[in-house]
C-alpha cells in the first residue's frame, strides 16, 4: 500500500509505476485504486443524483420508481430525460426508445473496452456492462493507458463501478427525501433546473461547426415538431440533428482531403 | 404510466447498449462514420429537450424578452461558454431564473 502511494505521488515516472504494478498489484489494491480514481468524477455526479431524486415526484415518478430507476437502470442522462418526458406526458415506448438512443454512446465505450474484457468470463462481463457509465469509462480508460498489466484490472473496474453506483443510489435517496421535505420546490422554478443542467452538458460539445449545426437543427426541429403525438418530435428532432452534424462532418472531411490533394 | 414496465424497458434499453459488444467480444469493427454519428447523439437529444422547455415553457411559443426561461437559458449558455464548469452553470442559471421570476416578477 505504501509503495503504491509513493509511486502515485510521482506520476511523471509512469514507467516506474507500471513496473511496480506488474510486480504486486493484488485484486484488493486494484479495487481500491479504482474507487479512488473515480472520486473526482463522483463529486461531479452528486448534484445530478440529488436533483434527479428531487424532481422525480413532481415529474410524475413515484419515490419507489425513482429509487428503482437508479438501482436498475443506472444511467444519469437517460434518467433525467425520462423525467422530462414523463412530465410532458410522453408515451412509454417513446421514453424507452429515447433511452436507447441516448445510451447508444455506451456502445462506443464498450467497443473500446472489448480487448480488455475478452479473456473474462461472462458473469464478469455482465457486471462490467451494467456499470459502464461515462465516469467509470473515463477512470478505467486512464488505468488501461497507464498500465499494461490487465490481469487484475477488472477489479479496478469493479471498484470504480461500485463507488459510482453507491454514490448514485445514495444521492437519489437524498434527493427524494429533500423533495418530500419541500414539496413546493417545483414552484420555485426547479423545472428550470433540468434545462439549465442540460445546457451545461451540451455547451462543452460545441467545439466545431458540425456540432453547432447538429444542435441548432435539433433545437429548431424540436420546436417545429412539438405538436406530434407522444412527444415523438423529440426523436425526429434528434435524428435530424445527428444527420446534419454527420453530413457537415463528412463534407468538411471531403474538403480537407481535396485541399490536401492539391498541395501534395 | 406503469412504472414497473417503464423501469424494465429502460433497463433493457440501457443494458443492451452496454452489454452487446461485451457479449460477443469478437472482432467487431466499428465503422468511423458510426462512431462520429454517435458522438452527436447526446447534444442533439439534450438540445431537442431544452429548446421547447425554454421557448414554450407554458405550452405556447413565447419568443420575447419577458420570458424568464428564455433569458435565463441564454444566460446559462453564456456562463457555460465562459466558465466551462457544469456546477457554475447550474448555480448561475438558476440564480438568474429565480431573480427574473421571483424578484423582478417576469412571467
Amino acid at each position: 500500500m505504501s509503495a503504491d502511494t509513493v509511486t502515485e505521488n510521482i506520476p511523471q515516472d509512469a514507467e516506474d509505476k507500471r513496473h511496480n504494478a506488474e510486480g504486486n498489484a493484488t485484486p484488493r489494491q486494484e479495487f481500491f485504486a479504482g474507487a479512488r480514481a473515480t472520486i473526482p468524477l463522483i463529486v461531479g455526479a452528486i448534484p445530478f443524483g440529488i436533483i434527479f431524486g428531487t424532481l422525480a415526484e413532481p415529474s410524475g415518478l413515484s419515490a419507489y420508481g425513482a429509487m428503482a430507476m437508479s438501482l436498475f437502470v443506472f444511467a444519469g442522462s437517460a434518467q433525467f430525460i425520462s423525467l422530462g418526458l414523463l412530465s410532458a406526458g410522453a408515451a412509454l415506448p417513446v421514453i424507452i426508445a429515447t433511452t436507447f438512443i441516448v445510451n447508444l454512446r455506451h456502445m462506443l465505450y464498450s467497443a473500446n473496452l472489448v480487448p480488455k474484457v475478452r479473456h473474462l468470463p461472462q458473469r464478469w462481463r455482465i457486471a462490467m456492462a451494467f456499470g459502464l457509465t461515462d465516469e467509470t469509462f473515463a477512470a478505467v480508460s486512464n488505468r488501461y493507458l497507464l498500465q499494461d498489466d490487465i490481469r487484475h484490472a477488472h477489479w479496478f473496474y469493479l471498484g470504480s463501478f461500485l463507488a459510482m453506483y453507491s454514490n448514485w443510489v445514495l444521492c437519489t435517496l437524498l434527493g427524494i427525501a429533500l423533495g418530500e421535505l419541500f414539496p413546493d420546490m417545483t414552484k420555485w422554478g426547479l423545472d428550470f433546473a433540468m434545462s439549465v443542467t442540460f445546457i451545461g452538458m451540451v455547451v462543452p460539445y460545441l467545439k466545431n461547426k458540425p456540432m453547432w449545426a447538429a444542435v441548432i437543427v435539433a433545437g429548431a426541429m424540436a420546436i417545429a415538431t412539438v405538436a406530434l403525438p407522444h412527444k415523438l418530435g423529440l426523436i425526429v428532432a434528434a435524428i435530424c440533428g445527428i444527420a446534419t452534424g454527420l453530413s457537415f462532418h463528412l463534407l468538411e472531411k471531403k474538403r480537407n482531403t481535396q485541399a490536401g490533394g492539391e498541395f501534395s | 404510466m406503469n412504472e414497473v414496465l417503464l423501469i424494465i424497458g429502460m433497463f433493457l434499453a440501457t443494458f443492451s447498449t452496454r452489454y452487446l459488444l461485451f457479449a460477443v467480444a469478437g472482432r467487431v469493427h466499428f465503422p468511423e462514420w458510426l462512431s462520429t454519428g454517435l458522438s452527436f447523439v447526446p447534444p442533439a437529444v439534450l438540445t431537442a429537450i431544452v429548446f421547447p422547455a425554454v421557448l414554450m415553457p407554458e405550452g405556447e411559443m413565447w419568443f420575447s424578452l419577458d420570458n424568464p426561461w428564455l433569458l435565463a437559458g441564454i444566460g446559462a449558455v453564456i456562463i457555460a461558454l465562459v466558465r466551462k464548469d457544469l456546477l457554475t452553470t447550474i448555480v448561475g442559471g438558476m440564480a438568474i431564473f429565480i431573480t427574473l421570476k421571483f424578484v423582478v416578477g417576469l412571467g
